[in-house]
This record gives C-alpha cells, sequence and structure tokens, in this order.
C-alpha cells in the first residue's frame, strides 16, 4: 500500500530550483534513505510532504490526502534536522503537550520517554540537555501515535555509536509495525545494513531509487578482494592471479561482479598459498559518489 | 481542543517567564503605593476613596497595561521561528488559528491575573485605611473589564508585530516604539492640534473621533470619573468625553478582534 506518493514534484523560488521534478513512493513498512549533499534539496522536499512548503509544480499524497491537511498531519512522525524545544520546559511537559495534539494518551509519551532512555532525565528542563538527548525527546515526539509515515531528517546527527545503533532498532520496529520510514542521513555506513532502499539527490534531482543491491549492478563498480599470504610466496600469487602488492604479504585485486566466483575458484585452487581472503563490494559511499558525481559521462 | 493544549503549555511556559514576574510584581507595587498615597489629596472632602485610588490607577494602567500586553506577545510568533520551535509545531494536527488563539488566551490570563491582583491589592487597601461603608465597587469592575480588552488589543498588536517583525530583536524594538506611539505620543500630537486649532471644526468633529480611535484613551475616557475628580485627569479626558460610552466601548472591543484578525493574516503567510 502507498503510504507516501512524490509525482513530478518541483519547487523554484524564482529562478533557483532547489526540487526539480522529483517522482517517489513509499510502501508500507519500507525504509528509504534519502542521501544528498547539504542543499540537494532532501529538507525541501521533506518540508513539502508536510506541508510546511508549497510546492510549484506535481503532486504529492499522504495516504491519499493532500500534505498538510489535518488527517495527513495526524498520520506524520517528524523529527526535523536541528531540533529544538522551549528550555524552560521538561521533557515530559514538551511530550506530553505533544501527545495531546495528536490525542494519544499522556501515559504513551512516558513510554515513549523510556524507550528512548530519557526516564531518569523526563522531569528536568530541557535546557539542561545535551544534543543527544534532545534528539532523543526529538524522535520520542516522531514515535507518538504510531505514525503511518515517518519523516526522519538527519536523524542520528548529535548521537554516539551506540545510541545510533538502539535508533536504528527503533527504526526496525516502526517498519515492523507497517510505519513507512523516510530517513536522511550524511552518516552512510549505518545505513547500508539499516534500510531497504537508497534514493540519491543532486542538485535537486533525483539520480538513483532503488535497492543497494541493484543499485551496485547498475553502476558496475569493482569488487574490491585483498588476499594475504607470505612474504615468500606473495610474489608467485601475484604472477597467477594478477593485482598488486600490497604491505609486502598482501595482493588487491578488482574485478566486476561476474568475474568474482571465478576469481575465487582460482583462488581456491592456489591451495596452501593463501592464508586469507577479504571480498569487499562497492561500499554506499562510493555508489553515492558515482551517482551524484556531475559528470554524466561516466554512466 | 487544540487551542486549550496550546493555552496550557504557554501557561506552563509563562510561569518560568520573566516579563510575567515583572508585570504581576509592577501591577502589585504600583497600584498598592498609589492606593496608599492617592488619599493624600483628597483628604477629608467625602470623595469615595476608592474612586480616588481608580483614578490614579487608570492614569497608571493606560501606560502600563500596553506595556505588559506588548511584552507578553511581541515574541510569540518570531520567537518560536528564531529558536526554530515553529516548523514541528506546523507538522502537527494544529491549525495556525488554533496556535494563535491558544496563546492569546493564555496571555490575557496572565494580564487579567496581574490586573487582578493589583485591583484587590488596592480594594483590600482601602478597605484596611477607610473602612468598607460607602464604598462603590462598580467602577472596580468596570476597570477591571475594561484592561482586559485593553490588554487584548495590545496583545494582538504584539502579535501582528511577532508574526511581520524577521528577527525578535526587531520585533521588541517595534513594540517599544508602538507603545510609545499609542500611550505618549499619540495624545501629544492631538494635543498639539487642539491648541493649533484653537477650537475650530477640529476640535468639535474631528477631535473626540480621532481620541476614541486610539484603545489607550478609550480605555481612559471610560474609566476617569470625569465629573468628581477631573482635574486629577489627564487635561485630553474633559475635551475628548464628546464621543460617548457606547462609542469608547466599541473602540476597546473592535481593536482586539481587528487586531487578532490582522496577526492572523500576517501569521498565515510565515513558512517556518
Amino acid at each position: 500500500m502507498t503510504v507516501l506518493g512524490i509525482d513530478n514534484v518541483s519547487k523554484s523560488y524564482g529562478d533557483l530550483h532547489t526540487v526539480c521534478d522529483v517522482s517517489l513512493k513509499l510502501d508500507a513498512g519500507e525504509r528509504v534513505a534519502l542521501l544528498g549533499h547539504n542543499g540537494a534539496g532532501k529538507t525541501t522536499l521533506m518540508r513539502m510532504v508536510l506541508g510546511l512548503t508549497p510546492l510549484t509544480s506535481g503532486q504529492i499524497t499522504v495516504l491519499g490526502m493532500a500534505p498538510g491537511s489535518r488527517k495527513a498531519r495526524a498520520a506524520i512522525g517528524f523529527l526535523p534536522e536541528s531540533v529544538a524545544f522551549n528550555g524552560t520546559l521538561t521533557a515530559r511537559e514538551q511530550l506530553h503537550h505533544f501527545a495531546r495534539l495528536k490525542s494519544v494518551k499522556t501515559g504513551t509519551a512516558d513510554e515513549l520517554l523510556e524507550r528512548v532512555g530519557l526516564t531518569d532525565a523526563m522531569n528536568r528542563k530541557i535546557r539542561t540537555y545535551s544534543k543527544g538527548m534532545r534528539q532523543r525527546i526529538g524522535l520520542a515526539q516522531a514515535l507518538l501515535g504510531q505514525p503511518r509515515l515517518a519523516l526522519l531528517d538527519e536523524p542520528t546527527s548529535g548521537l554516539d555509536p551506540i545510541s545510533r545503533h538502539e535508533f536504528y532498532d527503533i527504526v526496525d520496529d516502526l517498519a515492523k509495525a507497517g510505519t513507512a520510514v523516510l530517513l536522511s542521513s550524511h552518516a552512510l555506513t549505518e545505513l547500508e545494513t539499516r534500510t531497504d532502499r537508497i534514493a540519491i539527490m543532486s542538485k535537486g534531482r533525483l539520480l538513483a531509487n532503488d535497492s543497494l543491491s541493484a543499485l551496485r549492478k547498475t553502476a558496475r563498480l569493482p569488487i574490491k578482494v585483498e588476499i594475504r599470504t607470505t612474504d615468500e610466496t606473495a610474489q608467485q600469487v601475484a604472477a597467477q592471479l594478477g593485482g598488486t602488492r600490497v604491505n609486502g604479504a598482501s595482493i588487491s585485486l578488482e574485478v566486476q561482479q561476474e568475474e568474482k566466483v571465478s576469481l575465487l575458484g582460482q583462488i581456491t585452487g592456489l591451495g596452501g598459498l593463501v592464508k586469507d581472503i577479504d571480498v569487499t563490494p562497492a561500499s554506499l559511499e562510493a555508489l553515492y559518489r558515482y551517482y551524484s558525481a556531475p559528470d554524466p559521462e561516466k554512466k | 481542543m487544540s487551542t486549550l493544549t496550546i493555552a496550557r503549555l504557554e501557561l506552563l511556559i509563562a510561569r518560568r517567564n520573566m516579563w510575567v514576574a515583572t508585570s504581576l510584581v509592577l501591577m502589585g507595587l504600583f497600584s498598592s503605593v498609589l492606593t496608599l498615597a492617592g488619599g493624600a489629596p483628597s483628604g477629608t472632602l467625602g470623595v469615595d476613596p476608592l474612586l480616588i485610588a481608580i483614578t490614579s490607577i487608570t492614569t497608571l494602567s493606560v501606560y502600563l497595561i500596553p506595556l505588559i500586553g506588548l511584552l507578553l506577545s511581541f515574541d510569540t510568533i518570531t520567537g518560536e521561528v528564531d529558536r526554530g520551535t515553529l516548523a514541528l509545531s506546523l507538522t502537527y494536527p494544529v491549525s495556525r488559528g488554533e496556535i494563535l488563539l491558544g496563546k492569546f488566551f493564555a496571555h490575557l490570563l496572565v494580564l487579567g491575573f496581574a490586573v487582578a491582583v493589583g485591583l484587590a491589592l488596592s480594594a483590600g487597601l482601602t478597605i484596611w485605611k477607610y473602612g468598607s461603608a460607602d464604598l462603590n465597587y462598580l467602577p472596580l469592575f468596570k476597570l477591571f473589564g475594561t484592561s482586559l480588552a485593553l490588554g487584548a488589543a495590545f496583545l494582538g498588536i504584539g502579535y501582528i508585530i511577532s508574526a511581520l517583525a524577521r528577527q525578535t530583536g526587531v520585533a521588541s524594538g517595534i513594540a517599544i516604539i508602538i507603545w510609545l506611539i499609542c500611550v505618549v505620543l499619540y495624545d501629544l500630537g492631538l494635543l498639539a492640534a487642539l491648541v493649533a486649532d484653537g477650537g475650530g471644526v477640529f476640535t468639535k468633529t474631528v477631535f473626540p473621533w480621532l481620541l476614541v480611535a486610539n484603545p489607550a484613551d478609550a480605555f481612559r475616557l471610560i474609566n476617569m470619573p470625569v465629573d468628581t475628580v477631573s482635574t486629577l485627569a489627564s487635561g485630553l479626558g474633559g475635551a475628548g468625553g464628546a464621543s460617548g460610552f457606547g462609542v469608547q466601548m466599541a473602540s476597546l472591543l473592535l481593536w482586539p478582534l481587528l487586531a487578532l484578525g490582522l496577526a492572523w493574516a500576517a501569521f498565515r503567510r510565515i513558512e517556518p
């Protein structure tokens, strides 16, 4: 079921085109990562979905409803990029307020504060909170009322590695319960295993929108294979497989996907000459650089 | 329902707001001092001591209530835009009209509380000093009701400033200028025009309407007991009485509606 439909959406401020002809669909339970440089148009796109910024052209629907309509807003959980609250309030007061606005029981707000690990600090004023703690309140409010669509703009900025891990666990739970999750992030490595689909934006355009494996297939970026041998046998192995010697006892090779299996067969044939192998497919970072590069000829 | 939720949060914030505490202290302090010292000129002439106090408090309120109204409201919208809290609020199922109205109710409650504390102190001190016999409480309630209307007008004006100004600092500057114009310069201008006209057409036809068009002056005209202690009041009061109670009340009641309507229109145009 389509939760979010973005069809040929553009946004211009005079001659400045911040979003150009973007089409994107999110189904229930899907986790989609929206990647792009600063100023690529990710935040503008999210603001248009929220109804905060009017569209120049195109159409957006949230569960079939117009963006910004009361029902659409009730179905969305949003975590802004730099989330801010009134510092004189406590986290509990702030979250109870948001719960009331969403017609959710205040008890749910307390449960969410516990889920994001703020139970001990919830009666302290927000002005005493660290950036990471404020981000947790932001996440808790975005989860209020089990939203059908979660829009998370740079959700892990300010979080430490452990908190990031916990954050993605919460995102997984949301998706399992049927929420469509659209999240933008600069921290590419953490997204690789935590999302179903990657959408890449650059200069307002959507340049890629597919699963990680499909993006790898299309980009045809080489797979890196590193073989560890000994100082004595490295030369012999390099002569048989090709590749370059690294650090004396290691050999580095780059192959395409279709050559991978035959190479692994060759390596197995070398028997005891090989001590260890590492096979690394193109990282999301490399894919991101590939798809967002300005040179169109490389494709 | 959302309006009440917004009002509830705004009251929580107001509880810890420096301006609210200042307003309460100002109203309480000035009302007490004016009540205790205000009786001195009347001596034992037989004038209702509460009326003397109310006259003094009215003169003070003309300055203080617009100031408190503007102080409570000038950063309502621009402050939220500056802090970055408005965008998140607007992603919740609540309309801008409900947000504005919720904040207005909370601010009016705070202002009403400050005025009530001041007037209660004044009445209490008068009873303590002169006894409760022969006191007329009606002007006290009239002062309270019109203070709310005057406060509401300036809360609305504050929201307009807050929705139009780009930064909180700018909004506070504009608020002070508006306050100066409404409670000081406007009257001075009218006075200068009166003197220049020398009792001509302007004085008889235009002036009473111009005077009552300013909510602060309408408030003064309603609450000044012209017949009894006009000498204590502003010189403009006697000359402007021609517009009548109905017009004065209409001015006081229309201003909040007009200001809130304009503030809502300006707020709707904001893209947080």
